[in-house]
């Protein structure tokens, strides 16, 4: 611990200058500092969920009514595979490497996060990745049309556009790879000498089992889109019936990488609102250990309940069962840590700021998606369910009102300290609530369609599914609209927000809000001594250096 | 209509919204049924923690806050309350867990069917195959290309018919096994409670027996490439006396229609046999003008292939591409006659004027006795 400690400490102060703040372009292509990375993971994750939204608008368009109006079926089904994958590895993966990357050192006491070369090469890659999947629109064949699990054979039928989507799934596999082990190695290493693993905020415990998840699976999914890429081009038969190999291979391959995912675009949302709600309760965490031993649970449980999305591939019963049956397991920790969020709000003393109102958000909506859950978890009921609206109403509550509120929070919640200023509350709250109306008009009647019968995927329907399909895309607009809102906000307060005080919300405690506001540009170069309760809640520090 | 539904949502649950398409559809099996009351079921149990679970948080909401001048209690663990809210949901799920598995063992049987009927998936069609009874057949979306984007052209069943519906008998037991041509489909009509991804190389069944004579309907459910969207699934349940009349006038029918395989066509006739041909199978990629789509699948009109290689253009029609799997092998789908047809239409076609007659003979001579 003291090696580290000292290898990582700025030589002296004499040797000041090349830790001093860089200028210009340089200080972003060459980032080293944890705080510059995490601001472009944000921006990066920001500039991609408008890049993903717009696809989502023109998917909403062509369904506003029946017929094809504006695109044909095969660019239709473009959009729908682009805005999964963008959304997924370009805007919400990013974005909560990003948080991880700006707080975990300031929450642990850190001077950095662990390897600050190797974390500029995790950011860098990601713009040439997401690059390869603009450019694949305008390749002979367009895009990849496969859906964002790029199932076979359909995805080895696909034009070049096909190639590029492995090769960017490639490389941002390695980007969030190298994010983890960096993570990782920081909880694991760096935390300040009193800041106990059973002691640490629950935003760190969610990363660090997070990036323990994503070391388990993107290696696999980069193993089976390679084994697509040789089907298509090298002769293999892996996915080819005629040649031996098993289309459903596939399917058991990419879920068993596609289920510890959406825990992995979960966990960090839990982590987050796990410290937003004792905030604006003024009160601490309600079952931090336990919390602790929910999320573990959570993940363990990811990796056994993959074949649930293959419910109507013809598994024997006793293997529908055997899923059915690990899927509804997962409900019990998740729900031991929805109990515990309402446990700490009960009898707290709570105001209602931006981020607590997306924090109480999420919870509300993230619980619907999860009760969904449970019924497509029922694989008798699956039957009708699966590749229907309905599961695109689930996972949009988990993934929106979930991890996308979510971010909301974070962000609210740590712009006074990223950026010394205040946002404008007003509008903050005026986000909040235009996003939470807005969301459910887009997305509850999407239960409707599922349930009465429409597939997923489709760019033109039967008459029977206009209404909801009308309200639907009208609610997509509008929510779109609202994050202008909320990027407006950002960009004023950012230059002209009320300044902010080291610590703007009476309730928070953990170690982020010890220090000044904005946060020193290099903080804790000397790791502070700590006296710590559950949670990461500071109650004395002493020592402790910043630049 | 989008108003008046809006205002019902907003007004309350009427049973007139109830029955404009928010839930699952009526069932016409048991299984169906089942699953109906089984979804039911979990709804009321899910609906019911929500608002117990939200009711107590709102409950905090309103009375614990700063602005009523509550102040927060430091209490952080509860072991007992812990213990019971981890082991009530544990409870509930049991209880869930229980018709849900009596209920995937019954989907599960399909032993003691009395019809088997084998559904292949193919872009973008079906194809029924009575294997104990000689007929079989392609089921292709019926709805007009005018009415995708024309409103007036549009009826009640738009994108949700076909030419040739699956017709079984009622009171029946009939046994499905699915497979695909060339990438997973799945077929799936909601009424009768059946979802089955039909995966190429591997056979897979399912079941079910229909009660009441009537036409159910329902659609691919897997995305299969670009007209996923428009390949639906009629399914034509008949009283037991009116299927065996329909199933022999199928026999009759097929029996008169086989045709000579010597038989030489004039080019007017292979021409106008062709263009239907191409209009059922080939006008999805290549499009009506024989052009294609640029970048994703190649013009007929004007082509190397469709205007010089004659070995060549039968040849890529019989056994598919090489180079591009989306171009099927349609040797296994089409007669000798079908396949003559429409190489002929494509090559005299738009400003295709080459003249040639390919005759079903040469069709058989390509296959090399393989077929």
């Amino acid at each position: 611990m003291t090696a580290i400690d000292s290898a990582l400490q700025p030589a002296h102060d004499t040797a000041h200058g090349h830790h001093a703040k860089p200028s210009g372009i340089g200080r972003w292509l060459f980032a080293t500092n944890h705080k510059d990375i995490g601001s472009l993971y944000l921006w990066f994750a920001f500039s991609m969920f408008i890049f993903g939204g717009v696809l989502a608008l023109c998917i909403r368009a062509e369904l506003f009514r029946p017929g094809l109006q504006f695109w044909q079926p095969e660019l239709f089904n473009q959009f729908t595979t682009l805005h999964g994958l963008i959304m997924v590895f370009g805007a919400i993966m990013p974005a909560f490497t990003g948080l991880a990357n700006w707080m975990l050192p300031l929450m642990i006491g850190a001077p950095d996060m662990a390897f600050a070369r190797m974390n500029n090469w995790s950011f860098w890659l990601l713009p040439p990745a997401a690059l390869l999947l603009l450019l694949s629109f305008a390749v002979p064949g367009g895009a990849a049309a496969a859906g964002w699990t790029l199932y076979a054979p359909l995805s080895t039928q696909m034009g070049m556009g096909m190639d590029l989507t492995i090769f960017a799934i490639h490389i941002m596999g390695v980007s969030s790879i190298m994010g983890s082990i960096n993570i990782i190695v920081t909880i694991l290493n760096l935390r300040a000498p009193g800041m106990t693993m059973m002691k640490m905020p629950m935003f760190a415990w969610a990363s660090l089992i997070t990036a323990y998840l994503i070391i388990a699976v993107m290696p696999v999914l980069a193993g089976v889109v390679t084994m697509v890429l040789t089907d298509r081009h090298f002769g293999t038969h892996f996915f080819n019936a005629a040649g031996g190999g098993d289309p459903v291979l596939y399917q058991h391959i990419f879920w068993f990488f596609g289920h510890p995912e959406v825990y992995i675009m979960a966990l960090p949302a839990f982590g987050i609102v796990s410290h937003i709600i004792p905030t604006f309760s003024r009160k601490p965490l309600f079952g931090y250990t336990s919390m602790v031993y929910a999320t573990s649970s959570i993940a363990i449980l990811s990796f056994m309940v993959w074949a649930h999305h293959m419910f109507t591939t013809g598994m024997p019963a006793t293997a529908q069962l055997f899923f059915m049956y690990a899927t509804m397991l997962i409900a019990v920790p998740t729900g031991v840590k929805v109990f515990n969020w309402i446990g700490t709000m009960w009898q707290g003393s709570m105001s209602f700021e931006t981020p607590m109102l997306f924090a109480i958000g999420f919870i509300c909506l993230f619980t619907v998606g999860g009760l969904s859950g449970v019924t497509l978890s029922i694989a008798a009921i699956d039957i009708q369910l699966q590749d229907t609206y309905y599961v695109v109403a689930h996972f949009h509550y988990v993934l929106v009102a979930g991890a996308l509120f979510s971010l909301f929070a974070a962000v609210y919640y740590w712009f006074p300290k990223m950026t010394g200023r205040m946002y404008s509350e007003f509008w903050g709250k005026f986000h909040f609530w235009w996003s939470l109306l807005w969301f459910n008009v887009t997305f509850f009647p999407m239960h409707f369609l599922g349930l009465a019968g429409m597939p997923r995927r489709i760019p033109d329907y039967n008459m029977q599914f206009t209404d909801f399909n009308t309200m639907a895309s009208v609610g997509a607009f509008c929510f779109g609209l609202g994050q202008l809102i909320f990027f407006a906000n950002m960009l004023h307060s950012l230059r002209h927000g009320r300044p902010a005080a080291a610590k703007p919300w009476e309730g928070a405690d953990t170690l982020e809000w010890q220090i000044a506001t904005p946060a020193p540009y290099h903080s804790f170069v000397e790791a502070p001594d700590l006296e710590v309760g559950e949670n990461g809640r500071i109650d004395a520090m002493h020592g402790g250096k910043h630049h | 209509m989008a108003s008046r539904r809006v205002l019902l949502l907003l007004t309350g649950w009427s049973p007139a919204v109830l029955a404009a398409g928010v839930n699952l559809q009526p069932p016409v099996t048991g299984i169906a049924q089942d699953i109906y009351d089984l979804h039911m079921l979990l709804l009321y149990i899910t609906g019911g923690i929500f608002v117990l679970v939200f009711g107590v948080m709102f409950w905090a909401i309103l009375r614990h806050r700063k602005s009523a001048g509550h102040q927060a209690k430091h209490f952080h663990e509860n072991t007992t309350v812990e213990i019971v809210w981890t082991l009530i949901p544990l409870l509930i799920l049991v209880a869930m867990a229980w018709p849900a598995t009596r209920l995937i063992l019954q989907q599960k049987s399909s032993a003691g069917a009395e019809l088997t009927i084998k559904v292949t998936g193919y872009q973008w069609k079906w194809h029924y195959d009575y294997l104990d009874d000689g007929v079989a057949f392609m089921s292709h979306l019926a709805t007009p290309q005018s009415a995708i984007h024309q409103v007036a052209d549009r009826g009640e069943h738009y994108l949700l018919e076909v030419d040739q519906p699956l017709v079984v008998p009622t009171g029946t037991k009939v046994r499905l096994l699915l497979t695909a041509n060339d990438v997973i489909h799945a077929w799936w009509v909601p009424q009768l409670g059946v979802k089955q991804d039909a995966i190429p190389g591997f056979v897979r069944d399912s079941w079910f027996k229909v009660d009441r004579p009537g036409t159910y309907r329902g659609q691919c459910a897997e995305l299969c490439g670009k007209d996923h969207g428009f390949m639906p699934i009629v399914v034509e349940a008949k009283a037991p006396a009116d299927y065996q009349a329909w199933l022999a006038a199928r026999q009759k029918a097929a029996a008169a229609n086989l045709e000579d395989p010597n038989k030489i066509w004039p080019l007017a006739e292979l021409v106008a046999r062709g263009e239907k041909v191409y209009t059922q199978n080939c006008v999805a990629c290549h499009q009506a003008n024989g052009k294609g789509i640029p970048g994703a699948f190649p013009a007929l009109d004007g082509s190397a292939i469709a205007t010089k290689d004659k070995p060549g253009h039968i040849d890529i029609v019989l056994n598919g591409s090489k180079k591009n799997a989306a171009m099927a092998a349609w040797g296994k789908q089409l007669s000798d006659t079908d396949i003559a047809a429409v190489i002929t239409y494509e090559r005299n076609a738009w400003g295709n004027h080459t003249g040639d007659v390919v005759q079903p003979k040469d069709i058989k001579a390509a296959r090399g006795g393989k077929a």
